[in-house]
């Protein structure tokens, strides 16, 4: 298991669990960030800005804060 | 008459959809119980005339955002026949959430899977038999854009209308809804996703748009392009405009308006006439900004710029959106201050509406223009609008880290990155259109009686002369001098300032007033009036003062809270007033 946020970018991951309050964990899910979904960080903001992440077909902006209240299982092994 | 409301999440479509039923026909509407502007239609559908009402676009029913109570009020007061729930199809996996809530409502819904065309490009299909039989719901797949299968859906719609009875939802069995098991079960049962989705045009974009270096460059060319674009595109029409109304004046309504008194043809031709014309010169110019505005807006990607800039913002103790909504600010500050109900924490969107009042609107744009090409040199002036533009950011970021501390909140920020869109025609038209109504509007409401008020109090008591000393204006700006002259704003220009007050369209309508001249020789006569270092400071107290009427009734109706709106006032006056004399103090010091 490792925090969304250390996941590197263009890794597919699979969210395990979500650490926020009830409100920001309902957020999530409207956006399509829930317990079972793959995702993945497509890049990193600049100067410690913000993560653009993509779950199915939706794309969300989180801060990294943020998303280090998202556990994820440790990344598939890259393809060769 | 019936009642349908539309409801769906942000990015569904849902106001395109508004648009193309309804057309030119939407009025802002109000409604007993809530204090928020909704759009309102009423069309004929089938045999009935029904009320379509656009609500807020909202991700959840059961939140916590002011969007979200909204939404929740309105359904409480108002009963509904039936809901229309739009769902962006191409990203049902999970706006079909909304309608998991929305269904233990108890009242009809129609679902539109919006989008069906985006939807296709990406593979994804959506089996709406399987969804009706699994829901009980009726199911339609449309475009709103392009108006693929809407007629199908209204009529549809139009049908069902005369069974159903206005009822009131109940939200008692919202809370308890269960949304997670019931939402993966009902895509697996009518969506099919292909495995892995096409490279998209929005990737390509995006390498360039959310670049660290290159993103920022085309933030700032993107937006210089659109200002350049109303100026250039814009300036031949007013000056087109404005000796049309010269011509019309001297040809028409002197002659016609001889025969009255003198007093009678004077209020009527050098007040209402030439105050009101002057500001309707400035029509062409916003259309043009609002049109534009429209495009960016409805591309994407502003969103791209709240990407940029959340990391500078959330130094600020703002966000990603407050820098949206600064930047809507430019357009008109009203606006941008309900955009701010996006936003849950209640300190955010207050440090957030205290930073937009000091966006530089089209309204004071307006001043800046005329001033600018009346009194500084043709080459200065578009960099004397551009320090403006500056000067506005700076203020709105300076506010911003001086109350901070007192306005501290620790919202998670959490923004959908929608796929960029090509906006269609009809929609950026009918937008302009909006505004242009909106602007009829404010001229009958703030514009006629404020020229007609700068008129009588520059002309009364009868027989002085015209806003001399003697005259009520006079004496107002009299009494105002010890305050107004170090930073070289004298007693006539005081009481534009005033009117401006009223409304920042005014303040050229005001000037034509107070120095009696047509349109045409209004510049010639402030050119005279003010030397560049007053007008400069004339600006930028313009600039930064009290905002407008109308953002003051939005800032204390959205706040609630007199003591923020107080301070909302008194903070951006005393700033203008210190820059103002910096600016002149320095100014005067130079050799120009």
């Amino acid at each position: 298991m490792c925090a969304l946020s250390e996941l590197q970018t263009g890794q597919d991951a699979t969210v395990v669990g979500l650490r926020a309050d009830h409100d920001f964990v309902q957020r999530l899910h409207a956006l399509g960030v829930r317990i079972g979904r793959s995702v993945r960080i497509i890049r990193r903001g600049a100067l410690n800005g913000p993560l653009q992440l993509r779950i199915g077909t939706t794309d969300i902006m989180l801060r990294r804060t943020e998303a280090a209240l998202i556990d994820t299982t440790e990344p598939a092994v890259a393809k060769a | 008459m019936k009642r349908v409301a539309l409801l769906g999440m942000p990015n569904c479509g849902k106001s395109s959809l508004f648009n193309r039923v309804t057309g030119a026909s939407a009025r802002i509407g109000n409604w007993p119980g809530i204090t928020v502007d909704l759009m309102r239609a009423r069309i004929l559908l089938g045999s009935h005339m029904v009320e379509v009402v656009d609500l807020p676009g909202i991700y959840d029913l059961n939140g916590y955002t002011e969007d979200e109570q909204v939404v929740r009020d309105f359904l409480s007061a108002q009963p509904v026949d039936l809901l229309i729930m739009v769902i962006n199809a191409a990203q049902a996996e999970r706006q079909l959430r909304l309608f998991l809530q929305a269904r233990t409502l108890g009242v009809p819904i129609v679902v539109l899977f919006n989008m069906a065309d985006e939807a296709r490009r990406l593979g994804i299909s959506i089996d709406r038999d399987a969804f009706t039989e699994h829901t009980g719901f009726a199911a339609h797949s449309i475009s709103a854009k392009f108006g693929d299968g809407v007629p199908q859906a209204l009529a549809q719609i139009g049908h069902m209308l005369g069974n159903t009875v206005a009822s009131t939802p109940s939200f008692d069995a919202l809370a308890a809804a269960d949304l997670e098991h019931a939402l993966d079960q009902l895509a697996h049962q009518c969506i099919d996703t292909p495995v892995t989705l096409s490279a998209r045009h929005t990737d390509r974009i995006d390498r360039a748009a959310l670049h660290p270096v290159l993103g920022p460059v085309l933030f700032i060319a993107a937006m210089a392009l659109v200002f350049n674009a109303v100026f250039l595109l814009g300036a031949p029409l007013q000056e087109g405009i404005g000796a049309a109304f010269d011509w019309l004046r001297s040809a028409a309504l002197v002659p016609l308006l001889a025969p009255l008194p003198a007093w009678v043809s004077g209020f009527l031709i050098e007040g209402i006439y030439n105050g009101v014309s002057t500001v309707a010169t400035f029509v062409p110019l916003i259309v043009l900004f609002f049109f534009l505005m429209a495009l960016v807006e409805d591309s994407g990607y502003l969103s791209r710029a709240a990407f940029l800039m959340d990391a500078f913002m959330s130094r600020l103790g703002l966000d990603g959106r407050s820098f949206v909504m600064l930047v809507m600010g430019f357009g008109c500050n009203v606006p941008a201050l309900m955009g701010t109900r996006i936003m849950r924490a209640r300190p955010l969107r207050l440090l957030t509406m205290l930073t937009i009042p000091l966006s530089l609107c089209s309204a004071r744009l307006q001043v800046f223009l005329f001033i600018g090409a009346a009194v500084f040199p043709a080459v200065w002036a578009p960099w004397a609008l551009l320090s403006l533009y500056l000067f506005s950011i700076a203020a709105a970021v300076l506010t911003a880290w001086l109350f901070r501390k007192k306005f501290a909140s620790r919202e998670p920020f959490a923004l959908e990155l929608p796929p960029y869109r090509l906006p269609t025609l009809r929609h950026v038209l009918l937008r302009g259109w909006h505004e242009v109504r909106h602007f009829v509007h404010r001229a009958s409401r703030f514009i006629v009686a404020g020229v007609a008020l700068v008129w009588l109090l520059t002309h009364l008591p009868v027989g002085v002369d015209a806003a001399s000393t003697a005259s009520w204006a006079g004496q107002i700006g009299s009494w105002l001098q010890p305050l107004l002259s170090p930073i070289g704003i004298d007693t006539q220009l005081t009481l534009a300032l005033l009117f401006g007050f009223v409304a920042k369209e005014v303040m050229i309508g005001a000037m034509a007033v107070i120095f009696g001249q047509e349109t045409s020789a209004l510049g010639d006569t402030l050119a005279q009036h003010m030397n560049i270092a007053q007008a400069y400071s004339f600006m930028l107290f313009t600039l930064l003062y009290t905002p407008c009427l109308s953002t003051l009734a939005t800032l204390q109706s959205e706040s609630r809270d007199w003591r923020f709106t107080t301070l909302a006032v008194v903070w951006p006056l005393g700033l203008a007033w210190a820059v103002a004399w910096l600016a002149y103090t320095g100014l005067r010091a130079l050799p120009l």
